[in-house]
């Protein structure tokens, strides 16, 4: 047994990610080797490698896998997954996008966003935005499975693996790269951050969004969104939490002017600790919130940022 | 141009699942059921491309069982040319869902095919990824603007960190995030006209798919319940706790 794991990376660095991964991949036993694909990727490969318990860092540099697009990504993965019983990556965007495309090629099923494992073929996942948990065993030949980071402790950073160069070159005339247009978003990553202030439709502008940094600045915490803050524009789409969004687990979330639609619930639930901040005392939030605050966000959150 | 879109049959978003009390699965009798609504924003995304003359007709397809015709009639409702049913009482992995509309895809030869990102059910967000690698098309996931031309499509996909603009040769399947596009609900003389509209209805053993064993649903649970439901009565007292209880300040 063992596992290929696709490593995540961003403008030359090392996503949080990949750590969380192969948490999970420890798990299931076996060795574990790491894939980074990209142009220029050497920066990247020596961080992974030294994150624990992987036995190969392999890199593929080339010119068609700057942007890591999922059409050679995924080529290039079909060529050197033989050796494996299992592909890893993080339920994250690009995870998503390049996961599910080569296990189609390699006629497999994929288990997506994994929280749990309780034997190498055999993954809990919640379905049904969190209402349910599935357990399901895989008897392909090869298992593919995303795994939602929050739910693995990541490993940590004293290792020293080696680096080994893949010479392995595929062709992409299927999609080519265009642009990015990044959120500017300062502050820590919400994937990663141990505080989130997360705003929703109460915010009722992109101005009055703004009332959260200042609590955000002292927490040093990320900022989150609800779909309705996102879709009105108070907030950009990468700031969105919940089961179309990303999936968050941070030691404390506050939750201002959000309902608590169960949409949003499945993206925040498995928070350490909860603070519901509404002026409808009867909103969902509070029903999974540890600490409630009933009243006006525009007068609790400057008396908030004061009081810290 | 002609656009293939993917309906799937689900669970209405508004409703609240259980678990049936053996764990063998989640109880669905009587449950409203609904288009998933990924799906109607590929809907939406086709008939705006119709509007602009760029697609020449829209064919929306759907597998599953004789009810999932409902879902169907809504698409023909809001102005997809004709549908396609492919029905399966069976449930199918979202792999053979991938390779029985490869075959559809062989079949009509679409200059796009437009599915949903996920399904609100199961959450999967695999099935358009997968038929893009079976028919050796590109993919554009998590769409959040289309622009079609003769021979490509740029998308703008919502990613994390923000927004990636891609080209994509056609054919090429576009999955759809929740910002393409609001869509419109059905009026109800085009409800009528739509049950005029044809449903081509095959059986699943028409399409020669070979079904995988590969992967078995073992339970279904009911997750923990958080203990939530306590309040504070001012900002003093929740400064308070977050520091002495809780201890995350
Ligand atoms: C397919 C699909 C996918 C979805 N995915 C997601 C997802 O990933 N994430 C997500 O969040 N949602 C998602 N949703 C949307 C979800 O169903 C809700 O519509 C959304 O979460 C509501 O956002 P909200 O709580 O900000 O707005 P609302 O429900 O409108 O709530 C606003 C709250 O603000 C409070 N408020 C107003 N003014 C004040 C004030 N001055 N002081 C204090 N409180 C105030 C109100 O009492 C209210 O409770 C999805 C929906 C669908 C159909
Ligand atoms: C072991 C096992 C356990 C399962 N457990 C459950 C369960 O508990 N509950 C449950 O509801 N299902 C369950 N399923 C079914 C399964 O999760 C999905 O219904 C199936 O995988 C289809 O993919 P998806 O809808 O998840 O794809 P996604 O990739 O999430 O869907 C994306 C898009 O693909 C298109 N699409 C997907 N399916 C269809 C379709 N049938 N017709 C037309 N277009 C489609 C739509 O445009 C959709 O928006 C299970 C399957 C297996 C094998």
């Amino acid at each position: 047994m063992s596992t290929l794991i696709l490593v995540e990376h961003r403008d030359g660095a090392l996503a949080a990610s990949t750590a969380h991964v192969i948490a999970a991949a420890r798990a299931l036993g076996g060795e574990v080797d790491l894939l980074v694909a990209g142009e220029g990727v050497d920066a990247v490969a020596a961080a992974a490698a030294r994150l624990d318990g992987v036995r190969a860092v392999l890199t593929a540099d080339h010119a068609v896998y700057a942007h890591q697009l999922a059409e050679p990504m995924a080529a290039l993965i079909v060529a050197c997954v033989d050796d494996y019983s299992h592909l890893l990556a993080a339920a994250s965007s690009s995870g998503k996008d390049i996961l599910p495309r080569v296990a189609a090629l390699k006629g497999v099923p994929q288990i997506s966003d994994i929280i749990a494992i309780e034997a190498p073929d055999t993954f809990k996942r919640p379905i049904y935005a969190g209402s349910a948990i599935a357990t399901l065993s895989n008897h392909a030949p090869l298992k593919v499975v995303s795994v939602r980071t929050s739910a693995f402790d990541a490993v940590a950073e004293t290792g020293s693996a080696e680096i080994r160069a893949l010479d392995i070159v595929v062709d992409n005339t299927l999609s080519t790269f265009v642009g990015d247009e990044l959120a500017t978003n300062s502050g820590p990553e919400l994937g990663s951050a141990r505080v989130i202030v997360s705003g929703g439709r109460g915010l009722g502008s992109s101005e009055n969004f703004q009332l959260l940094d200042g609590v955000a600045v002292k927490l040093g915490a990320a900022i989150g969104a609800s779909r309705a803050a996102v879709d009105a524009g108070y907030a950009s789409n990468d700031l969105q939490v919940g089961q179309t969004g990303k999936v968050v687990a941070p030691d404390l979330y506050i939750a201002v002017g959000i309902s608590g639609a169960i949409q949003h619930l499945a993206g925040m639930k498995d928070s350490k600790v909860i603070v519901a901040i509404n002026q409808d005392e009867e909103a969902p939030i509070f029903g999974i919130a540890d600490y409630g605050l009933v009243g006006d966000l525009f007068e609790v959150m400057p008396a908030l940022e004061s009081r810290l | 141009m002609k656009v293939l879109v993917g309906v799937k049959r689900v669970i209405d978003y508004n409703v609240k699942v259980r678990v049936r009390p053996d764990q063998s699965d989640v109880d669905l009798t009587n449950t409203k059921m609904a288009m998933n609504p990924f799906c109607e924003i590929a809907v939406e995304e086709a008939l705006r491309l119709k509007e602009r003359g760029v697609a020449s007709e829209i064919v929306a397809v759907s597998i599953g069982p004789k009810a999932a015709q409902e879902q169907l009639r809504t698409a023909l409702a809001l102005g997809a040319d004709r549908a396609i049913h492919i029905e399966s009482e069976e449930r199918l992995d979202s792999l053979e869902v991938a390779q029985v509309l490869a075959r559809i895809v062989a079949e009509e030869q679409p200059g796009l095919v437009i599915l949903g990102k996920q399904a609100i059910d199961s959450d999967n967000n695999q099935t358009g990824q997968m038929l893009a690698a079976l028919t050796g098309m590109g993919q554009g996931t998590f769409a959040s603007r289309l622009e079609v031309t003769d021979e490509e499509v740029q998308v703008t996909r919502e990613v994390d960190g923000g927004l990636r603009t891609l080209a994509l040769r056609l054919p090429a399947v576009i999955t759809t995030d929740l910002r393409l596009n609001e869509p419109r609900h059905a009026r109800l003389p085009d409800i009528m006209k739509a049950k005029k509209k044809p449903i081509d209805s095959r059986g699943i053993d028409t399409v020669g798919l070979a079904a995988n064993d590969y992967l078995r649903l073992e339970r279904v649970e009911t997750p923990a319940a958080r203990q939530g439901g306590s309040k504070v009565a001012s900002v003093d007292e929740l400064v308070d706790k977050l520091k002495h209880e809780a201890k995350v300040l």
